[in-house]
């Protein structure tokens, strides 16, 4: 004999109206028999997170959504799972553990319909609407904390991005910005913004360019670092590069880069004492007569 | 005729240097207007430099580049140098990735260094300027 979904449901729904203070202790007390979050969320606010999810549950139920689609499109129980699981990423919980959270509801669920049914069949059936209910939350939540992850990994990146690309003065129109790190197309176009804009707040006549703390150069960061010193050019700036090592060096000459139009020094005093000279004298007597 | 000078775009002579600035975006036709000015202008009175301002604009396209690229080349012909002054750095940054490098051409950051740099020492630096 097999028994029509819209009972099954039926008998779900009463279950979760009528026994949700069960349900929502028996859900405590198992994540806390699992004991995998140590002192991080108190008893209670594991009893209003079960609330919450239990109430959305009861809502998607009711309403005329099919089973398997109820997780995902309905508004209140989707939003629920997304709440439980950001809540648990912020509090520092592995993603399998509050997976394991949402699945173990299906125990507590399933032990309060089993006492109030006898029919087997009806009870299997329950069983695997269950199942089919809280596996789609168990993947939804592992699929929100993994994208909440992500997004505090890329605001990370950002920052830094934001931080590693300081420009100082250093001398009377002489700036300099110390690169640290790799050099890819996004961080070139931060340094060249942040070094173009200094150049014209403080009428900078010469920018250094120092890569003591570039990890490693090849044909793509000496592309870009080509781009960064055309640009300063372009605001008719001069623009030394300095703290070139002698394995960088080597790497330069090997692979063949040309970097021969650009004044180049070992170390930033060097460049700053270069820096200085340009400035002191008359621009009409400097590199561009020489230039000529 | 307003063919021959393009609205907005005066040329001044101050000794032996004309000074210019371009107020707006120039299109193909003002910009190939401006330049046949100018060329004249240089040839006519026999400047030594030409200082260019375009702090104005927000915007150059290739066209306007390679104008300007080819006007130094032709200045430098008539005997006069050009220097372009106070280029924007979003300007700055979208030609060097369009890949257009102004070779040749001659930069200053504002228009008294163009000026400093084509030698007009008009107005003293105070000799002892401490670090800002």
């Amino acid at each position: 004999m097999s028994v029509s979904e819209a009972a099954v449901r039926e008998r779900l729904r009463t279950v979760l109206t009528e026994r949700d203070e069960e349900i929502a202790d028996r859900w405590v007390h198992l994540q806390l028999e699992q004991g995998a979050f140590g002192s991080s969320i108190s008893e209670m606010e594991l009893r209003g997170e079960a609330d919450a999810l239990i109430a959305a549950l009861r809502a998607g139920l009711e309403s005329s959504l099919p089973v398997d689609r109820v997780v995902m499109s309905h508004a209140d129980l989707r939003s629920a799972v997304t709440e439980f699981s950001m809540q648990r990423a912020r509090n520092g919980a592995a993603p399998t553990v509050t997976s394991l959270a949402v699945l173990s509801l299906k125990e507590a669920l399933l032990e309060a319909v089993q006492r109030g049914v006898q029919d087997t069949s009806e009870l299997l059936a329950a069983a695997l609407m269950i199942n089919r209910l809280l596996d789609a939350a168990g993947a939804l939540s592992f699929d929100i904390y993994v994208a909440g992850r992500e997004e505090i990994i890329s605001r990370q990146s950002r920052q830094l991005m934001e931080l590693s690309t300081p420009v100082v003065r250093l001398w009377r129109h002489v700036l300099a910005v110390p690169l640290i790190g790799t050099l890819d197309t996004a961080r070139t176009q931060v340094v060249m913004e942040n070094l173009l804009q200094a150049i014209q707040d403080h009428e900078a006549r010469v920018a250094i360019v120092d890569i003591t703390g570039v990890a490693a150069v090849d044909t793509s960061v000496a592309q870009h670092l080509m781009q960064t010193v055309n640009a300063v050019r372009l605001m008719g700036a001069d623009c030394v590069i300095s703290g070139i090592r002698p394995a960088i060096a080597q790497t330069i000459a090997q692979l063949g880069i040309d970097l021969s139009t650009i004044l180049t020094k070992a170390t930033l005093a060097d460049a700053l004492a270069a820096a200085v000279r340009i400035t002191d004298q008359p621009e009409v007597s400097g590199d561009e007569t020489a230039a000529r | 005729m307003t063919s021959r000078t393009p609205a907005g775009v005066p040329i001044l002579r101050l000794g032996n240097v004309l000074v210019t600035g371009v107020l707006d975006e120039l299109d193909d036709r003002a910009a190939q207007a401006f330049t046949e000015e100018l060329t004249e202008r240089i040839a006519a009175e026999s400047v030594h430099g030409v200082l260019i301002d375009i702090s104005r604009l927000e915007l150059i396209d290739s066209f306007v580049a390679r104008t300007l690229s080819e006007l130094t080349t032709t200045a430098r012909l008539l005997g006069a140098r050009v220097v372009v002054a106070g280029m924007r750095p979003a300007v700055a940054i979208t030609l060097v990735e369009l890949g257009l490098e102004l070779d040749g051409v001659e930069t200053a950051l504002n228009a008294e260094q163009g000026m400093a740099a084509l030698g007009w020492y008009h107005t003293p630096r105070p000799p002892a300027e401490g670090p800002r």
